[in-house]
């Protein structure tokens, strides 16, 4: 009964999608209130039914339904429940299902918080967004069901992947799919703006929250599938310029240039048709991800099983969602017109180059990613793009970049004089080349590299300070503390967002350049030392998880001859499936991790394993500061969001009902 | 003019489109043969049924036979098994079977219980030769001209279409 | 799913045929520190998302024991490459070689960037020439009288 209900809901979901997707939609052509105002109601209703055949589907998995052959396929009865509730998004279908209630969330979202949004536009923002429902709602119900009934039902099921039965299962995808799907906002904002043919510093006003929020979302769920892959994988890798991540990645950078080309639209109403079409590649990048993973046509850990329809069905839909909305582009942009001017050097045109340079790099990334498939489709031969490629080319790109992002917030608008900027610049210039010269002789090893990851991290935080500084003492407060209170939220989001950016430097030039990794045979008893450490192997013992039976290994980690952890390293077989799995163990430091893990009994007979073993120990300085920097770049994201003015609007709406004015904020 | 520029968006896309859309049709995961028009790798390993006699490519020279890389742990073997048979059976091309990685007694066993169609087995216990030919995974086919010549690889079971389509024709073509 | 199968298979048999990447490693660091670049630089052809470094395929043993045999005997990384690119072709290499089909993609990013650079100083070099005298606003006066027009409740800038 359930799943057929959840089946039922996805029906009407798509009826109502339909309705979310025409009717205000032209409603807004012809202007006809009544058709408009069906917009809100219409996208609570979708979104609802998209959460209860959700609901539906957790249902099935969270009760060991085995008549579903999604849950017999993806699920097992000894799995313990969080895990079986994750199962839900586990399989192409159920990921979809997340994504479209995802998509749903977000157009509930939008048809809350948009009181100040003149009728029409809000009518065209969730038309668009619905009819981008509607395509996966057609994509579900055609060829990916979740709800197809196994009959006759599975007596067990044939587990979850082991390696997704883990806590990162359970936040990964929907922390992804927050930020894949949050770009849709932004998107169906520049569609209808195109629409519309009004596109100016208002718009980016109302569009730029919802940008920043999926953007942060987007930051974290990278974030996490990479903190995931490093302790899950086994061999101490943290990115690997897999497809997959890649996907994740592109719309990330473009999102990056997005949330700084909307700061330029609203705040000097220049950049217009560059951010609409920045907008409309972001979400395309995230469609074409979700074709890339889905279609078979690149290989990668984490490509869902692959049926050619399903592939045909995402690649016409994709064509017409990103050729309809790049066509629209074509026809429309032309008329957006250009807006204000600026000096050669000022915050616009550092701005402009950083949007170049992380567009660059996107394309980089997407010509290296889809290379092989070129050349193969050519017929010109197999190669393969692995980390050499990118990484030639992406830190290459990425350093002007991050160098940039100290001059941009001390660069004034419109005109910033080199000279001005050199005299407030060149303390932080002095201490970021200072830094790169003296640090890595004092954590054991000089190499340009280094130095360039230290300057750039170094050189953030310095002009980080330089600008609060200037902030605080430019300011006419009495008190450091009114003056610091006197700056937006927005302000310190940004500073916390690009401090984070800083750490993430840090910690991956300290990583890349001083980690250690050992793979050494070690007896019971026998001591091994690593940078620093000493690590005594103690020998394996065997026993039983809740649905797995695992060979536990003991490794004491000893520092000047003091214990400093016990590390258990584990070799699963999980029961269902027979499936093995290598788990690491992390002694988990704010200077740096130490990482063991199993590699194979080193005797030939059954016993074996009570003996010798191969032990994989890797020293990583600073790792977590790679995490530890995402995140308050997700932070920053999320306090920009709760600036004052994103609120005070409302109020005005109510006391003004003619003026969404924006209020000129102080040189911001 | 003003129009061309904003339409550069829309042609990458569109040529994107065209490449995802033939990609749907092909395989990432296959690894082509560089070995194609090049001499067959040398190997000279013990027979399975004669273990005190070798084998080796000099052999097979002046004839054109196929060399079946197959392994009785290999689950995908039992697919082509029936067509091997059948081929072998017909007598329009030596089949020559290359043991790889197994044991040469469950090899033996496998073939005893599944059917020989091989004129001859050779063993490559630690997949040495298996490297030398860019095997990457079991079953492949090879086709060898009279010159000891590679000429076709075929990736993973045979199929009655490989066979007709473009294995056979090939053999008759090189037996000329 | 045929890979996790193949690992199954096989890790049953790597019980069974002892140790596999943990070989004795020779006491030469330095070959083992080439040996672990190098083979991170390969790609495993069964685990085709793993560097041959990583991976746990049977195949992986094999080759990472061809490539160590070669290395002992002399042969420079450039030619270990050359061995196995002749076997598997430019498949196994991470590290796309450059030659007549992948100029586009080496020479692409740079080409981009150039482009870029273009762009932003074609677009730079266009708006000061359009309006040479929209200078910014510097003054308090003009801000103060900015600031009285945006008051009257206008939305600013039509398209």
């Amino acid at each position: 009964m359930i799943p057929e209900l959840g089946h039922f809901a996805l029906i009407l979901a798509l009826l109502v999608a339909l309705v979310q997707g025409i009717v205000p939609l032209a409603g807004a052509a012809i202007d006809a209130p009544r058709w408009m105002a069906l917009a809100r109601p219409a996208a609570r209703a979708q979104a609802l039914l998209v959460a209860l055949a959700f609901g539906c589907l957790a249902w099935s998995f969270a009760s060991n339904d085995f008549s579903v052959l999604n849950v017999a396929s993806n699920s097992n009865s000894e799995l313990p429940l969080h895990y079986r509730l994750a199962a839900t998004w586990g399989s192409h279908e159920g990921s979809l299902l997340l994504w479209t209630l995802m998509l749903g969330g977000w157009s509930f979202a939008v048809s809350l918080f948009s009181r100040n949004l003149p009728p029409a536009l809000l009518a065209r923002v969730i038309s668009v967004m619905g009819l981008v429902s509607v395509g996966f709602l057609l994509f579900l119900l055609f060829t990916s069901n979740p709800f197809e009934r196994l009959v006759p039902p599975a007596a067990e099921g044939r587990d979850l992947n082991p390696l997704l039965q883990d806590p990162g299962m359970v936040f990964h995808p929907p922390l992804l799919y927050m930020g894949y799907v949050g770009f849709s906002v932004a998107f169906s904002f520049a569609i209808a703006a195109l629409l519309g043919g009004r596109l100016d510093a208002t718009w980016a006003r109302w569009s730029r929250p919802w940008t920043t929020v999926a953007w942060s979302f987007l930051t974290i769920g990278i974030a996490l599938g990479s903190g995931w892959a490093y302790y899950t994988l086994g061999w101490g890798g943290w990115w690997f310029w897999d497809p997959v991540e890649n996907a994740s990645f592109m719309p990330w950078l473009t999102g990056t240039a997005l949330i700084h080309s909307l700061a330029v639209t609203e705040k000097r109403g220049t950049f217009k048709s560059w951010t609409v079409l920045l907008a409309i590649v972001a979400f395309s990048l995230s469609l074409v991800g979700t074709f890339l993973v889905r279609s078979g046509v690149l290989t990668s850990v984490h490509a869902f099983a692959t049926d050619p329809a399903r592939g045909v069905f995402i690649l016409v839909f994709l064509a017409i969602v990103v050729g309809g909305s790049l066509a629209l582009f074509a026809w429309r942009a032309v008329n957006v017109g250009l807006g204000g001017t600026f000096d050669l050097v000022s915050r616009e045109s550092t701005l402009l180059a950083n949007n170049i340079l992380l567009v660059v790099a996107m394309a980089s990334v997407l010509l290296g990613t889809l290379y092989p498939l070129f050349l193969d489709a050519l017929e010109l031969g197999k190669i393969s793009v692995g980390p050499p490629y990118f990484d030639a080319v992406f830190y290459p790109l990425m350093a002007p970049a991050a160098f940039l992002m100290g001059v941009g917030p001390i660069a004034r608008w419109n005109r910033a004089p080199l000279p001005e900027l050199w005299t407030r610049l060149k303390w932080a210039l002095a201490v970021g080349a200072i830094t790169a010269l003296v640090l890595p002789f004092v954590l054991g090893r000089w190499s340009p590299l280094i130095a360039l990851g230290i300057f750039l991290s170094a050189w953030i935080f310095a002009a980080t300070a330089v600008s609060l500084i200037a902030r605080v003492k430019g300011s006419h407060h009495g008190s450091l503390f009114a003056a610091l209170a006197a700056n937006s939220s927005s302000y310190y989001g940004m500073l916390l967002a690009h401090l984070g950016l800083g750490v993430f430097i840090i910690g991956v030039t300290l990583v890349k350049g001083y980690e250690i990794e050992r793979d050494v045979r070690l007896d019971v008893g026998e001591s091994v030392a690593v940078g620093g450490y000493e690590f005594k192997f103690l020998g394996v013992k065997t026993g039983p998880g809740p649905n797995y039976r695992a060979v536990t290994g003991t490794v004491e980690v000893r520092k000047d001859g003091r214990l400093v952890e016990t590390l258990r390293p584990e070799k699963r077989i999980y029961n269902a499936s027979g499936q093995p799995m290598t788990i690491a163990a992390i002694d988990v430091g704010f200077l740096g991790d130490r990482y063991v893990s199993l590699g194979e009994p080193v005797g030939e007979n059954e016993d074996s394993i009570a003996g010798a073993w191969g032990v994989r120990i890797y020293l990583k300085p600073f790792i977590d500061w790679i995490w530890a920097g995402c995140l308050l770049m997700a932070l920053g994201g999320f306090l920009a969001v709760s600036d004052r003015r994103y609120r005070l609007a409302v109020t005005r709406k109510a006391t003004a009902p003619s003026a969404p004015a924006s209020a000129p904020a102080a040189a911001d | 003019m003003k129009a061309v520029r904003w339409s550069i968006p829309l042609a990458i896309f569109l040529i994107l489109l065209a490449f995802l859309w033939v990609g749907l049709g092909r395989d990432p995961r296959e690894v082509p043969s560089p070995l194609i028009g090049k001499p067959a790798p040398a190997f000279s390993l013990s027979q399975l049924h004669e273990p005190s006699q070798a084998l080796s490519n000099s052999d097979l020279r002046g004839k054109v036979w196929l060399l079946n890389v197959w392994a009785s742990w290999c689950v995908s073997c039992r697919e082509e098994h029936p067509l091997l048979m059948q081929l072998a059976a017909g007598k329009t091309v030596p089949i020559y079977g290359l043991d790889y990685k197994d044991d040469p007694g469950s090899g033996k066993a496998w073939l005893a219980q599944n059917g020989d169609p091989y004129t001859a087995s050779i063993v490559d216990r630690d997949g040495r030769v298996g490297i030398d030919y860019g095997v990457y995974g079991v079953p492949e086919t090879f086709v060898v001209d009279k010159e000891g010549v590679i000429r076709y690889k075929q990736i993973g079971p045979l199929s009655v279409e490989a066979l007709q389509r473009k294995i056979l024709p090939l053999v008759r073509e090189l037996q000329k | 799913m045929s890979c996790r199968l193949l690992l199954v298979v096989l890790s049953a048999f790597s019980f069974a045929a002892g140790a596999t990447a943990m070989e004795p490693p020779s006491p030469d660091a330095a070959l083992e520190a080439r040996l672990k670049k190098l083979e991170t630089e390969l790609r495993c052809l069964v685990c085709q998302n793993q560097t041959l470094a990583d991976s746990s395929a049977g195949l992986a043993d094999d080759l990472r024991r061809e490539v160590r045999a070669l290395a002992v005997a002399g042969k420079s990384d450039a030619e270990i490459k050359a061995y196995l690119v002749a076997r598997y072709g430019d498949f196994v290499l991470y590290n796309p070689p450059l030659k007549s089909t992948t100029w586009l993609l080496w020479a692409g990013p740079f080409a981009l960037l150039a482009g870029g650079a273009v762009l932003w100083w074609i677009v730079l070099r266009r708006r000061a020439l359009r309006a040479p005298t929209a200078a910014s606003l510097p003054d308090a006066d003009a801000q103060a009288r900015a600031r009285e027009m945006l008051d009257a409740a206008e939305p600013p800038g039509a398209s």
